[in-house]
């Protein structure tokens, strides 16, 4: 972690490049401690990855940001905003889909969307009737009727809609099926190539993978990781498996290896990026018959974090 | 696997969900009952009176259609049953339909069964759980309906019979539940469904009864009356109503085998594509959310003004034949005895009309922890223009239920009298107490502001104020505490002069209170689930 700034001074520094900015954040429920210190940076024209495992404060976060929550302590600024104070101005400029959606039994989905439309204010007709359609939603159903994932499409078309410059998703694809979130991929991009920001909290690593630039890993409501994903490979290990001529017994030595398993010609071992080169030198120099290496993947990245006993400070990777 | 594998377990699940719920349904009733009927002891200890009664209630079509047929109504049991019947039998219906409908059909809506089913369960197993602990709840009631008359000092074979004939009420209502959730695709619907029985059923009686024919039978209300406790008794048509609890409930069963868990006979009709213009404002969604539950109050509270007015013209003669009627009447005030008594029933209408107000005041926290409000004030609403909206709602909702009340009775008592002046007084007697109802509103509305875990509170302080105004002469409650309650502050019309100034305290009072709440609202964190 690098900023320990005063609120103060981050309300009055919020960029026309910065979305959404996020220091130190601190919510206690009780003498329940959901954010402990949490940062957030999330830049104009980005999709943003927002990961952590249930209770870790993604949620929380969220509704801090949408004025929902009074946070105890530390600065966010949405969109060069208080989000407490002007909840209601700033939330002309964004779209939410909730995590948990709860729609109103008696109403339809469409009367639904049309709601939410009307009191953002802005509500394009024809963008709605086309989301419709690639969702598969029948608009005239009531809401009760609805299964978990077209609750979801509901909200998404009703976020999807809009112009707001910033959408804030709270796993939006929790409930659909692969089909549904391949077109919910296909809108993201759509999204972004308009410009347009998001925040994209997600349990689905492959889904944060296909989509996002930048990503943030919390844990326990603390910030663990953050930057875009080759930043964050760099940080980390490469795995490479190898077949020699003669064993590669010696690999194990490098600064930078560990080997994860080795028998005949055969070797498996994580290293780390910075050091790649000198593996594979030596590798070389055993009379190399095949190789193959892979940079983690987000899942790998994401486990390593949770694997590690202690957290540690928040990782800046790149800038 | 047989089809009520799981049954008993289930029977514990019912119970220890309900475990708060059941007694409180039943102790309800038994205090209900029994005040009237022990009320009835004193007001008709002499022949004449009695004959009075006989001779003038017993003769008005209007309170045998409220009441029931008049069986033996020159003995004090025959007086007790016809005073107690329609609150006694409906309550131990509703109790019923509620309860059955709880545990079958909303539970099923919720999921909750599915969990269920997947595991050792027959398939007819929760309708049989259910069943079996509604009935015997209903047969508590019965049985603390006979207890009580017993205590009361009735003969006992009357007072069993008459016991027998609420508890029938409420097994006919267990097996109508346990059909309508499985006809019905929500848990709502099924609701609506038991209700329009019983509406159907009480029309039907009323006709019945006040015809003197067999159309009483065409009712479930019909059945077990034909016992006909205290007068000429037997026993056989307390049977009637046992054999179609089991009819309906296998019914139930049979129901269960043709179709989808989930599913209902009735699918539910698709509604509109698009939001109509009125739906894109707090207030529009607000009325729209409430739209039933207004009309369904404003057509119950209407109906209940004209079951009260259309007896006005009896109640002069009812009085004249008992000086313990006429005391009760004369101590609330001087006046003409129909004022007095529609000053009572309008205060009692408003009282319970506030039932809507405060429901609808809760609606607020409500739709707050549905998580419902969150998508509402993640758009550019504001939390008071989302609160504002609501209560919007909730006050000209209440003033359309009292004015219900108010026209109900002054339109039947108008006709009965011949005479369309009753219209406009009755009219605004009831909308005098719209301060008052919405004072426990504005209550609702500092607690969700504040102390949002303990808003359901303010229905205790509906309930403190219903003793008060219902209970509290009865009572002999201290003058202070009878001060305190809105409604006795309240002019009581058409009886008491015009005063302005306890009402403009109220307005005031009810203003501050829900200024108050709506600036805890929007300092608080909202609900997450």
């Amino acid at each position: 972690m690098t900023t320990t700034a005063a609120s103060t001074e981050t309300t009055t520094t919020a960029h026309d490049d910065t979305a959404i900015d996020v220091r130190g954040l601190v919510k206690d429920f009780g003498s329940f401690r959901a954010l402990d210190g949490l940062d957030l940076t999330v830049r104009t024209g980005e999709v943003h990855g927002f990961l952590g495992p249930n209770g870790s404060g993604k949620s929380t976060t969220i509704r801090v940001l949408l004025g929902l929550l009074r946070a105890t302590s530390g600065s966010a600024v949405l969109l060069g905003g208080d989000p407490w104070s002007q909840a209601s101005e700033l939330h002309r400029r964004l779209a939410y889909v909730p995590g948990d959606v709860n729609l109103w039994p008696g109403l339809t989905g469409g009367e639904v969307i049309d709601l939410i439309g009307r009191m953002r204010g802005d509500l394009d007709r024809s963008r709605r009737d086309e989301l419709l359609a690639r969702f598969e939603l029948d608009p005239a159903k009531k809401a009760r009727t609805y299964s978990k994932g077209n609750r979801q499409k509901v909200a998404l078309v009703a976020a999807l809609a809009s112009r707001a410059e910033l959408l804030v998703l709270d796993e939006p694809t929790s409930g659909l099926d692969p089909l549904m979130e391949e077109v919910f991929q296909e809108t993201i991009r759509e999204v972004r190539a308009e410009g347009r920001t998001v925040l994209l909290s997600s349990h689905i690593l492959a889904e944060v993978e296909a989509l996002c630039d930048r990503v943030s890993i919390i844990r326990a409501g603390q910030t663990v990781l953050t930057g875009s994903l080759s930043d964050l490979r760099q940080l980390t290990h490469t795995t490479v498996e190898a077949e020699t001529d003669r064993p590669a017994t010696a690999v194990g030595e490098l600064a930078g290896v560990q080997v994860l398993e080795q028998h005949d010609g055969r070797v498996r071992l994580d290293v780390e990026s910075a050091y790649l080169g000198p593996v594979i030198s030596q590798l070389a120099g055993l009379g190399l018959r095949s190789l193959t290496s892979h940079p983690p993947t987000l899942e790998e990245l994401f486990l390593s974090q949770y694997g590690e006993v202690s957290a540690g400070p928040a990782t800046e990777a790149g800038r | 696997m047989s089809r009520l594998t799981g049954t008993g377990a289930l029977v514990r699940l019912v119970l220890r969900r309900d475990r708060v719920r059941i007694p409180v349904w039943i102790l309800a009733q038994a205090a209900l009952t029994g005040s009237s009927a022990f009320a009835v002891q004193g007001l008709y200890d002499s022949v004449e009176k009695r004959a009075g009664y006989a001779a003038s209630v017993g003769s008005s079509g209007a309170s045998i259609a409220m009441s029931g047929p008049p069986v033996a109504l020159d003995s004090l049991g025959g007086i007790t049953v016809f005073e107690v019947n329609t609150t006694a039998t409906i309550t131990v219906a509703l109790m019923a339909l509620f309860l059955v409908v709880r545990h079958t059909r909303a539970d099923e809506e919720a999921g909750r069964t599915e969990l269920l089913r997947a595991g050792v369960m027959g398939r007819q197993a929760d309708l049989a759980a259910v069943g079996i602990v509604v009935a015997t709840a209903s047969l508590v009631v019965g049985l603390l309906t006979a207890v009580l008359f017993l205590a009361a000092g009735l003969p006992a074979s009357g007072s069993l019979l008459y016991g027998g004939v609420v508890a029938g009420v409420g097994l006919v209502f267990t097996g109508v539940g346990l059909v309508a959730a499985q006809v019905a695709e929500h848990g709502r619907a099924a609701i609506g469904l038991g209700l329009a029985v019983l509406g159907v059923g009480f029309v039907l009686r009323a006709a019945g009864d006040v015809s003197d024919s067999g159309l009483t039978w065409a009712s479930p209300f019909g059945w077990g009356q034909g016992s006909r406790p205290f007068g000429d008794e037997r026993v056989w048509p307390l049977a009637v109503p046992v054999l179609a609890a089991l009819a309906l409930a296998a019914l139930a069963g049979w129901l269960t085998t043709r179709r989808d868990i989930g599913g209902g006979l009735i699918p539910a009709r698709p509604g509109s594509p698009v939001a109509g213009p009125l739906l894109g404002t707090p207030l529009g969604l607000a009325a729209r959310l409430q739209r039933t539950a207004v009309i369904g109050w404003c057509a119950g509270m209407g109906l209940m003004g004209v079951a009260f007015g259309s007896l006005g013209p009896d109640i002069e003669e009812m009085v004249a034949g008992n000086d313990e009627l006429a005391e009760v009447f004369a101590a609330t005030g001087g006046g003409s005895i129909i004022d007095a008594f529609f000053s009572m029933v309008l205060m009692i209408s408003a009282l319970v009309a506030t039932g809507f107000t405060v429901s609808s005041a809760l609606r607020l926290r409500s739709e707050e922890t549905a998580l419902r409000a969150e998508p509402v004030l993640a758009t550019t609403v504001s939390r008071w223009q989302w609160a504002l909206g609501s209560i919007a709602v909730t006050v000209t909702g209440t003033a359309l239920v009292l004015a219900s009340a108010g026209l109900g009775a002054g339109l039947a008592f108008g006709v009965a009298d011949s005479d369309a002046r009753h219209i406009p007084v009755l009219l605004a007697a009831s909308l005098l107490y719209l301060p008052a109802a919405l004072l426990l509103g504005a209550v609702a509305v500092l607690l969700v502001g504040w102390v949002p875990r303990i808003s359901g509170a303010v229905w205790g302080l509906l309930a403190v104020c219903v003793v008060i105004g219902w209970l509290g002469e009865l009572l002999q409650l201290p003058q202070a505490v009878m001060d305190a309650s809105p409604y006795t502050q309240t002019p009581q019309q058409p009886m008491a002069e015009q005063a302005w100034t306890p009402v403009a305290l109220i307005v005031l009072v009810a203003l501050g209170l829900a200024g108050a709440g709506l600036v805890g609202l929007r300092r608080r964190d909202l609900a997450t689930g």
